[in-house]
């Protein structure tokens, strides 16, 4: 299947990408390709076969809800592209009315 | 003997017998890594102060109370993308350029608490996406048997370290054959896990059911040292299983391979594969087949999907995992956003590299409404089938021995405009991601050119015993592990 720049537009949006246009170009050009690669895998009959997410079969793992000593804030924090006290900053995402 | 020459295994007898102190051994390795660090190219961050300082402190205490752990004073690399407490983690990735993480992995707790030595953390493609590290957005590392080829990736730095001797040993990380691949294109040892063996927390995720951390070494019994000190169960990882762990150096004492069967797929002998490899593997089978083993041809039909099946699977779990580098908690933020959808997409955008770009959005398309089942659904199935394959043959062959990789290294610059033969060149290692199960990648000869060749044995999951077994006695009765690279 053919990948159009709109396709790529689309998908960057989803996956929060700003792409160029001269990205959009290569990269529809590229998924392209590789996609049509992907599509040999229409040889294999998977008629009943189940799908495989993990192979060593575990289920839920479940632990004992316990208090353990846990990251101090500090060292949380200290990381972040912008901090203010103990939070994260970001852009203001509500809107004034 | 200078001591960057020792394997991990002689370094650590000498240093248990305080032959040696842990200062001479820091001191030899960054006299080392300093001739020939320029060339290679394999380290992201070098930490000779710490290591140093790590050193003097150890030498004093052990001069009071001798307690030597395995890899005590041992001086090792890590992969840039398994997390190290106080120490850059950047996944060679602009993106994390200046995180610094504040724990270690479980892997590198385990070294922590043996007092191993950290010498630096190694070059990567970008997020561990890439068969060359072309893809570091810190520039590429270099091949030490060729300084103008690739030394494979994703793990090309730590190869590229142990085979240059700037480490004794290193951690690498393998999603679809980044610790084989780059292992057999430097002419070192390299052991992926079964998945599940190794624990995953604090490496950095890219393909969640498919990642493993495994040793890259100098031969095949310090790999299985290596695995001993990082296997086991790990709550914090709840896809690690809880299964005792063998002790991996006591399996190398039986040499004789008689009561081996292994399987040579036909899969893996076909078109595209070079003849120099093919030759190369063909005797390294000769040779398998003079210890004793059973050699049987064996099939393994759904081979050919198997790269299409990882490129669906790991690019879908990567387009998830990597939804964190958001800009907001820890790594880069791009500058003068005027609000919170723009800080995502110009952060994103800057941060990260074309390939992550491409397998981002690889991932989200398959992953999409519409395109799920024909795609993501497809390749999960297909899986399945991968897996039967296997499970059908070891119900037959005790091992697996195919070629490595198709190629020798390949040149820089070679397949980096072109994905698809990029991707296409780690067509012997992703089966085995797919399958969970264990393998390894050892040396079996050289090219025309002088590039080194490497072998792949596959065992059954959790048998990594019998894979390091059959590869040591093979080890033992060649000389290809003893032949080290001129760097120039």
């Amino acid at each position: 299947m053919e990948i159009t720049q709109q396709d790529v537009e689309k998908v960057a949006q989803l996956a929060r990408l700003a792409v160029s246009a001269a990205e959009k170009e290569t990269f529809a050009k590229q998924l392209t390709q590789i996609l049509a690669h992907v599509d040999t895998l229409n040889q294999y009959d998977t008629t009943g076969i189940e799908p495989t997410a993990t192979v060593m079969g575990q289920a839920n793992v479940f632990r004992e809800d316990l208090v353990r000593p846990s990251l101090p804030s500090d060292k949380a924090l200290a990381n972040a592209p912008e901090r203010e006290a103990d939070g994260f900053v970001v852009p203001k995402i509500l809107e004034e009315r | 003997m200078s001591l960057h020459k020792l394997t991990l295994c002689e370094l650590q007898k000498q240093f248990k017998t305080g032959e040696v102190t842990a200062t001479e051994i820091v001191r030899a390795y960054f006299l080392r890594i300093s001739q020939v660090e320029p060339k290679v190219k394999a380290f992201v961050t070098q930490a000779k102060e710490s290591a140093s300082l790590q050193a003097e402190v150890l030498d004093r205490k052990l001069k009071a109370w001798r307690k030597i752990a395995p890899l005590t004073g041992m001086p090792l690399a890590i992969k840039d993308n398994i997390c190290t407490d106080g120490v850059p983690t950047t996944c060679s990735s602009r993106m994390l350029q200046n995180f610094i993480p504040p724990y270690d992995a479980t892997t590198v707790a385990k070294l922590r608490a043996q007092e191993y030595l950290l010498l630096g953390k190694t070059n990567l493609d970008e997020f561990a996406m890439g068969s060359s590290t072309e893809n570091s957005a810190f520039g590429p590392s270099r091949n030490p048997w060729n300084l103008h080829c690739v030394p494979g990736g994703s793990s090309g730095g730590s190869a590229a370290a142990v085979a240059a001797e700037e480490c004794v040993a290193a951690l690498g990380s393998d999603t679809g054959g980044s610790i084989r691949q780059p292992a057999a294109f430097c002419g070192v040892v390299g052991l992926k896990p079964t998945y599940g063996r190794v624990s995953r927390y604090g490496l950095v995720a890219f393909a969640s059911s498919l990642d493993q951390i495994g040793p890259i070494t100098r031969d095949v019994p310090d790999a299985a040292f290596l695995l001993q000190a990082i296997a086991g169960h790990d709550p914090m990882d709840s896809t690690s299983v809880d299964r005792s762990v063998p002790d991996y150096m006591k399996a190398l004492q039986k040499r004789d391979l008689k009561t081996l069967k292994i399987g040579v797929p036909v899969e893996f002998f076909t078109e595209g594969l070079d003849t120099d490899v093919e030759q190369a593997v063909r005797a390294a089978i000769g040779e398998l087949k003079n210890l004793g083993a059973d050699i049987r041809e064996i099939r393994l039909p759904s081979t050919g999907a198997a790269v299409a099946v990882y490129y669906v699977i790991a690019t879908a779990e990567a387009s998830s995992n990597l939804a964190r580098f958001d800009g907001v908690k820890f790594g880069f933020r791009a500058k003068e956003t005027k609000d919170l959808l723009e800080l995502y997409l110009k952060t994103r955008q800057e941060g990260f590299g074309p390939e992550v770009k491409r397998r981002i959005m690889l991932g989200t398309y398959v992953l999409s409404a519409g395109y799920y089942d024909a795609y993501y659904g497809k390749a999960q199935a297909v899986r399945t089938l991968v897996c039967q394959d296997f499970a059908a043959a070891f119900k037959e062959v005790d091992l697996i021995v195919t070629p490595a990789t198709p190629t020798p290294a390949f040149k820089l610059g070679e397949k980096s405009e072109d994905p698809l033969q990029m991707y296409l060149s780690d067509i012997f290692t992703i089966s085995v991601n797919l399958a969970g199960l264990p393998a390894i990648a050892l040396p079996c000869g050289f090219s025309k050119t002088g590039l080194p060749i490497g072998v792949q044995l596959i065992g059954r999951a959790f048998e990594e015993e019998t894979v390091l077994r059959a590869a040591h006695a093979y080890e033992q009765s060649t000389h290809w592990h003893l032949k080290k690279p001129m760097i120039r």
